[in-house]
């Protein structure tokens, strides 16, 4: 091993995974070689802008590149969204935050949704892998949104999909009641908006099925520092930059985190707003 | 020392402190008495040659004197600023037995500032010794390790998390105490002496230490300070509205959020806040957020006015500047609104009892003394601990269970060969200058240890 020469982090290659929904793949060697399924990236491309998690949606270590999923929903993913294959990220740093615990279970039950798609399908690559049995479901509010179906079947015979509005497959996550009634499942992992988790811990915790769920509070270093992605988790505050982001899904407040979730709202569309303004 | 008026500053984050002028500093120099034996050099950590530099002033010969600093110092308009004098050099001056000691930090300041308006310049490197060194953090004590290592002519590489270089004064202390444009010049200043500097690069992930070792670095020094924050365990504590000093702090400092919306990052700050603890962090928070707006801001301390750690001077601002306090209290909760913010903080009295282990009387809960505050925004500055990510990923390194390093001696020397450690991540949160006064001590055992060591 030796250092990288240049600290730039290039832009290989970029593409539109769905509506709004980008995807870069990044040559960063060193980071490529540490990274695991479950880390996280922080960045921030230029002084003035903020530092944002991103959970490492894939991995390729012979190719030395990460890349990852986001949604241009605010200022910064917005102004993300707007950088181009060749363009270089100068200050990416990572892997952070504890690898997921990957090894064979047995029988899988893995659930993305929104633009955590992405990650869950690297979560479920890897379970795979290790050689369970997996079982993948993707959602999202609404059909544009969706993607990776195509993928997630390369890697299971039992995909299944879901939207809020029921533009796409089943119309939300009920019909994983009647699925955890029917079959049996080892371990559930779970990647998503915050209100999806929560819903699917709530399916699974009446069938004991051991959930794991990846948190991606706000946070404003990444590495411990801020404590503002603290959550509770059976009654103890964890930092879920160092701690986690896998947690026992059974154990996590999941309301606390909503309510920290909004604390910027207000910030975040004014942002979002002046920035569609200056065009 | 001029300083902008109390009712003007508690609205702007420009700094407090102006600075001599010319003339201010010449007749400030004038008081020194050159003392043949000083007793001011005894108590500074990085062994600044102050009657040297003071003479050099007097004679105006600016850029002489500031290179005197230099040999010592390479952070000198930081030092100048943040450092305590009133308990180190200027505490054994002289002068000070009748009067008022000379403004030792004072005149540094006007030196260094002086010199950064004209331009600074890099002195002689040593010739390359073919060694190569990793330092971890670029805050006070890995600044200081690098510029002096660099200066033997070691290869230096420094390794900093964060995306800005300065640690603790770029993330810590406020822009109206340290403007960050002194931060930045004085890690220019090191990088000019040669320093490789690697932002956004966390040893501990992306690089671990025993694989730096393995390729090619004969030495490390890691100075990655006391970064992660303390909460109380009191209920209510992650309700919206409840900052950790150093979530606030970073905020304001680091991403600038004072500057929202033009700077991305934003702060929410209430009308009435509530800084828990008393040392100089709890003083940056509550003299920040006043700075942002707040109608009230009142620091609960759990001791009294006469046991808050944080400097005189300090504590004399924030009081001119209208930052209330709250003495003998200390909160048992945090309540809040329908939406997860926090309204009000119930608090209890407390009573000093008998001296504890610090040598400061220890609070006492007065029972059935409980009373409610109504605030809307807390800061939590009970201090700070190591960050873990390098104790936990680093096999055979010797820690305590605060989770700080262990030394062996003075030098910083650790369990693990040719890796040593200072700063804050060895004592927990102490000040910028003994970091740098540790940093010294380490630089040359490292270049004891690389020149004695064998390739």
């Amino acid at each position: 091993m030796r250092l990288e020469a240049h600290r730039m982090h290039k832009i290989v290659s970029k593409e539109e995974l769905a509506y709004k929904i980008k995807w870069f793949e990044i040559s960063t060697p060193d980071i490529a070689k540490k990274s695991q399924p479950g880390q996280f990236i922080m960045l921030i491309t230029g002084e003035k802008n903020e530092r944002i998690p991103l959970t490492i949606a894939g991995i390729d270590s012979k190719k030395g590149t990460i890349s990852f999923a986001f949604n241009e929903v605010g200022k910064t993913t917005k102004e993300l969204g707007l950088l181009k294959k060749g363009d270089n990220l100068e200050n990416l740093l990572g892997p952070l935050g504890n690898p997921s615990e990957i090894k064979n279970f047995g029988k899988i039950l893995c659930v993305g949704g929104g633009v955590m798609i992405a990650p869950a399908y690297l979560q479920a690559q890897a379970f795979h892998e290790a050689g369970n049995d997996v079982t993948a479901v993707i959602g999202a509010r609404t059909k544009k949104l969706l993607f990776f179906e195509d993928k997630m079947k390369t890697l299971s015979n039992k995909v299944y999909v879901a939207t809020d509005d029921g533009s796409q497959g089943h119309q939300g996550l009920g019909f994983l009641k009647d699925l955890l009634q029917a079959e049996k499942f080892d371990r559930c992992v779970a990647v998503g908006p915050v209100v999806m988790m929560k819903h699917i811990c709530d399916l699974t915790k009446p069938f004991g099925i051991p959930t794991v769920v990846l948190l991606t509070p706000i946070m404003v270093d990444g590495m411990g520092m801020c404590g503002c992605c603290r959550v509770s988790i059976n009654g103890q505050m964890k930092f879920a930059c160092v701690d986690g982001p896998e947690f026992n899904g059974h154990q996590v407040d999941f309301q606390e985190l909503i309510n920290r979730q909004r604390m910027f709202l207000p910030e975040e569309r004014l942002s979002s707003l002046l920035w569609e303004k200056s065009g | 020392m001029p300083k902008q008026k109390p009712e003007v500053r508690r609205h702007n984050f420009n700094e407090v402190a102006t600075g001599y002028n010319e003339e201010q500093a010449l007749a400030e120099a004038a008081r020194c008495l050159q003392c043949p034996q000083p007793k001011c050099v005894d108590g500074c950590p990085v062994e600044i040659e102050i009657p040297v530099f003071i003479k050099l002033l007097k004679e105006k010969k600016y850029d002489e004197g500031i290179r005197k600093i230099k040999e010592k110092n390479s952070l000198p308009a930081v030092c100048g600023r943040v450092c305590p004098q009133e308990d180190q050099c200027q505490k054994n001056c002289v002068m000070g037995k009748a009067g008022e000691p000379v403004s030792i930090g004072r005149l540094e300041r006007f030196l260094a500032d002086c010199e950064r308006s004209n331009g600074s310049q890099a002195p002689d490197k040593a010739s390359p010794t073919g060694k190569k060194v990793g330092v971890i953090g670029a805050g006070p004590a890995g600044l200081t390790v690098a510029a002096d290592l660099v200066k033997l002519g070691h290869e230096v590489v420094l390794f900093e998390a964060l995306h800005l270089p300065g640690g603790v004064l770029v993330y810590g202390i406020p822009e109206f105490r340290l403007p960050k444009s002194i931060v930045r010049g004085e890690a220019e200043y090191v990088k000019k002496l040669g320093v490789d500097m690697r932002l956004s690069c966390l040893v501990g992930r992306t690089y671990t230490i025993p694989e730096l070792l393995k390729t090619g670095f004969d030495a490390i020094f890691i100075g990655s300070g006391a970064g992660l924050p303390q909460f109380m365990g009191v209920p209510g504590e992650n309700l919206g509205g409840i900052y950790s000093a150093n979530e606030f702090l970073i905020r304001v400092n680091l991403m600038r959020s004072y500057d929202f919306p033009e700077y991305d990052t934003p702060i929410r700050i209430g009308k009435h806040v509530a800084v828990i603890g008393g040392g100089n962090v709890a003083m940056d928070s509550a003299r920040s957020a006043l700075r942002l707006g707040a109608e009230e801001v009142c620091i609960v301390y759990r001791r009294s006015r006469e046991e808050l750690p944080a400097r005189e001077e300090e504590i004399a601002n924030a009081e001119e500047e209208g930052i209330l306090c709250k003495f003998l209290a200390a909160p048992v909760r945090f309540i809040g609104d329908e939406k997860g913010c926090v309204k009000a903080m119930e608090c209890i009295c407390m009573e000093l009892g008998p001296p504890d282990e610090s040598g400061r009387r220890r609070p006492c809960v007065v029972k059935g003394s409980e009373f409610v505050m109504d605030v809307d925004t807390v800061i939590v500055a009970i201090g700070r601990t190591p960050n873990p990510i390098i104790q936990r990923t680093t096999e055979g390194l010797e820690t305590t269970k605060w989770g700080t390093i262990v030394t062996k001696d003075e030098s910083g020397k650790t369990s693990l060969e040719g890796v040593y450690a200072g700063g804050d991540v060895v004592t927990g949160e102490a000040t910028v200058i003994s970091a740098m006064g540790v940093g010294k001590k380490a630089a040359r055992a490292i270049h004891e240890y690389l020149m004695n060591k064998s390739n």
